[in-house]
């Protein structure tokens, strides 16, 4: 469903070159959830910019299965424009993935009911609270039903509230995926405490390395953060 | 072909409603019109140079800079909460992007278009009555190449630091030559001299037109994508 081959992404050139992305590779089916810790600047957005096709890797290729149309993308930018209201905004964000004219307005009320902001549809999107926002920004990344779902930092700027609200979404999300089938999502963080509870892989990345790459199986977030600490900041 | 013209319209559309619903550009734009054209008028010596053969030059400046407040802001309302980024991500191709900003660009400037010039017949109180068609059409092919190419450079600056500025300097340049062929047909349209005397100028027009229009589209993937 989600294929990456020996990803390979450096930005300058000599010796000032960042070498961004240094031999990336994984294979994920539907209901895989894989977790990238790493810390700021180890590459994280660089790999899901290129798994979204914003960025074409220097080196290796990126398959999904349905193409550009199959991916959401949920950053801590919210993508909406302030001035309009949510519901436009979906209307419009629908048409462009290509949702059929006559399921638009459905599918808009059927997610905005689901994220619990049937109430806030005609409300223009400045008038919202960060954490109305980034709902509608969620709403917005599943309004055509992708089957791959890209999160970078999404807990960014919630509060403890809002970002226990989002992982227990995310949890649907993974399981209640397009004609029913399970998702896949890839989730970049540098908090090793946010989404760990998701993850069915876990990936720690340093300097564009996935220096650790495995299933999450039994670990709980203080093994992880062990596993992190020896791999990434003693390593 | 009929896919790519949709999905051009929608992102066109959008951008209309944001700005007639925030107006802020679009105000400002018509305001600073005004501003210039009544500049105009009251800094110049009537007695020196005869109206007939300032205005077609004034009519232009005008315009000219009226647009480049439009073509700034055509970029700008992407920024907001990272919206291009949305729009890269998504399956709009990169032609239909341009092609949304061009035509939502276009009728922006052809309001402001539409209030100035009726305030430049007041001003200046050139003779337009006669020529009003053929003064349109003109207006609406120089129009149509400097939006192309001021559209493209928009994007090309907008994650720039000063993008305003820059669009200016690298802007003004390439107005040239559809600013000489808009001047030299408005001034012989409003001296009452024959069309003919023009074709040259209304072929400079067209194939700066068909030039910048294909070249733009075919260049925009390079302006956004990293």
């Amino acid at each position: 469903m989600l294929s990456a081959e020996g990803l390979r992404h450096a930005f300058g050139e000599g010796r000032g070159q960042v070498v961004a992305l240094d031999g990336v590779s994984f294979d994920l089916t539907s209901g895989q959830t894989l977790a990238i810790f790493g810390p700021n600047g180890a590459g994280k957005t660089t790999l899901l910019k290129v798994l979204a096709g914003l960025i074409h890797p220097q080196v290796g290729s990126v398959h999904v299965t349905g193409g550009r149309r199959a991916i959401g993308w949920i950053g801590h930018q919210s993508h909406l424009y302030e001035h309009l209201t949510v519901r436009e905004n979906l209307l419009f964000w629908a048409a462009l993935y290509g949702v059929p004219a006559a399921r638009r307005g459905p599918r808009a009320a059927e997610v905005l009911g689901r994220l619990g902001m049937a109430r806030r549809a005609d409300q223009p999107v400045w008038s919202l609270s960060r954490g109305l926002a980034q709902r509608a920004a969620i709403a917005k990344a599943l309004i055509h039903d992708p089957s791959v779902l890209l999160l970078d930092e999404p807990f960014t700027g919630l509060d403890l509230a809002a970002a226990a609200e989002l992982r227990a979404l995310l949890g649907e999300l993974r399981v209640g995926g397009a004609a029913g089938g399970g998702r896949v999502l890839v989730l970049a963080t540098h908090n090793v405490d946010e989404g760990v509870e998701l993850a069915t892989d876990v990936a720690f990345q340093r300097r564009g390395r996935f220096v650790h790459f495995a299933p999450r199986g039994g670990r709980g977030p203080a093994e992880i953060a062990e596993a992190y600490r020896r791999a990434v900041v003693d390593g | 072909m009929g896919e790519l013209l949709v999905q051009a319209w929608t992102v066109a559309r959008k951008d209309l409603v944001l700005e007639f619903r925030t107006r802020t550009a679009l105000i400002s734009a018509v305001v600073f019109t005004a501003l210039v054209l009544t500049v105009f008028n009251f800094g110049r010596d009537p007695t020196a140079v005869p109206t007939i053969d300032l205005a077609p030059t004034i009519l232009w400046v005008t315009f000219t800079f009226a647009a480049m407040l439009a073509l700034n802001r055509a970029f700008q309302l992407e920024l907001e909460n990272q919206a291009l980024e949305g729009l890269l991500v998504s399956p709009l191709s990169r032609t239909s992007l341009y092609w949304g900003k061009l035509i939502a660009n276009l009728v922006f400037v052809a309001v402001v278009e539409g209030v100035g010039l009726p305030l430049f017949v007041l001003f200046f109180d050139v003779p337009v009555g006669r020529v009003l068609v053929p003064l349109i059409g003109v207006i609406a092919l120089a129009t149509l190449g400097f939006v192309a190419v001021g559209t493209l450079f928009s994007a090309l600056v907008i994650r720039t630091r000063f993008a305003e500025l820059l669009l200016v300097v690298i802007l003004l340049p390439f107005l040239v030559p559809p600013l000489i062929g808009a001047v030299q047909v408005t001034a012989r349209l409003l001296g009452g001299r024959p069309l003919s005397e023009a074709v040259g100028y209304l072929k400079l027009l067209a194939a700066y037109d068909i030039v910048f229009v294909s070249l733009a589209s075919f260049l925009f993937r390079f302006t956004v994508d990293e």
